[in-house]
């Protein structure tokens, strides 16, 4: 399930979103390179990701956006 | 799935063409935020500077003009003394603003116009190359200033808005933020939305300086200029109310 999505073409590589995530889940996929020519930020272990939000807030480029699964019962909710 | 961040509708879905990790972005973002929960995307006017923000106006999805150089606070006086039911915002550098464009806010502020001021403080002429601003903090190198801001050649950095909040009366308000972590991030939100509704209610003028960062020209990587941010602005620039409490 996708929480976290990086417009990855949009990203522009500064890792300030990197800094601020308390899960320590974003990473900059060194093995990408986007048509801007830097390595994207991005998310691969979803189901860490508790939808706080920071990264995105954090972003200059408005690259990331954040969902929260509205399953009923659910602790994040 | 509930949708917890995405591009708010007042900004345009382009790239930005400033530099990477510079917080002008996250600074229109939240603009573009408070514009939506406002809901006054239809009646908002924004007035763009001479400076790295000077393409603004390609960024919000609301009406635009672009001023000369620090002259801003003027071209938002005259636009919202013809429109008194839009509201109007000027976006300015600290150069802009605090350079040339000194005398237009100054008056502006004093006269109580209802206009909104975002003012991005980075210490520094991001646009020409990185020269001194009259921000620039003491032994603050700079392009024009090579072995640091010296006191006995260029005084002391100007605080505007604590200058701004003792020259007014009440109804006018100055803030200062600043967006270095996201908890700053959702005060400066906060801030720049209280801002634009002393505006809608008719209060009087309302200024947010939000303390921002020009990686570039300071010679940091984004994520140290965050840290430069945060060990050298705040003590000299804390953050807080500054609006006048009482009448002058
Ligand atoms: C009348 C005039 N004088 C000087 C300039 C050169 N100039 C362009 S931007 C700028 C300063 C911009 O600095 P600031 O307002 O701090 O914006 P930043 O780029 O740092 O966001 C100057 C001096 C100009 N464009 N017009
Ligand atoms: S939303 Fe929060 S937990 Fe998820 S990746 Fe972003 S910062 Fe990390
Ligand atoms: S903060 Fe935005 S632009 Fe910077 S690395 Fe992360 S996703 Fe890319
Ligand atoms: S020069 Fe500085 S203020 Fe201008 S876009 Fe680049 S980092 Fe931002
Ligand atoms: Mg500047």
């Amino acid at each position: 399930m996708q929480k976290v999505i990086f417009n990855e073409e949009k990203c522009k590589g500064c890792e300030l979103c990197t800094t601020v995530c308390p899960k320590k889940i974003v990473y900059m996929d060194e093995k990408k390179i986007n048509s801007k020519g830097f390595h994207p930020a991005t998310v691969t272990q979803q189901e860490e990701c508790i939808s706080c939000g920071f990264c995105a807030m954090m972003c200059p480029d408005v690259v990331i956006e954040v969902r929260r699964p509205s399953k009923e019962g659910k602790k994040d909710e | 799935m509930k949708v917890i961040f995405e591009k708010p509708k007042s900004l345009e879905d382009v790239t930005f063409h400033y530099c990477p990790g510079c917080t002008h972005g996250i600074i229109h973002r939240l603009i573009a935020e408070v514009i939506d929960e406002l809901e006054i995307q239809e009646k908002t006017i924004g007035v763009a500077p001479v400076g790295c923000a000077v393409l603004a106006y390609d960024y919000f999805d609301v009406d635009m003009h672009e001023a000369a150089h620090g002259r801003a606070p003027a071209v938002a006086t005259g636009i919202k003394r013809v429109h008194p039911k839009n509201v109007v915002f000027a976006y300015q550098g600290d150069g802009d603003l605090a350079s040339i464009g000194m005398a237009e806010v100054v008056h502006a502020a004093a006269r109580g116009e209802k206009i909104t001021i975002i003012f991005v403080n980075n210490a520094i002429y991001g646009m020409t190359g990185g020269q001194m601003a009259p921000t620039t903090l003491v032994g603050q190198v700079t392009n024009t200033s090579p072995t640091g801001r010296d006191v006995e050649h260029s005084g002391y950095p100007i605080r505007v808005s604590e200058m701004l909040g003792s020259l007014v009366g009440p109804g006018n308000s100055m803030k200062r933020v600043s967006v270095h972590d996201p908890k700053h991030i959702g005060q400066a939100k906060k801030a720049i939305k209280e801002a634009f509704i002393n505006q809608i209610e008719g209060k009087g003028f309302s200024l947010v300086e939000v303390l921002s960062t020009c990686p570039t020209n300071w010679g940091k990587t984004p994520v140290e200029a965050l840290k430069w941010l945060e060990e050298k602005m705040l003590p000299y620039y804390p953050l807080g109310d500054f609006s006048p409490k009482e009448g002058v």
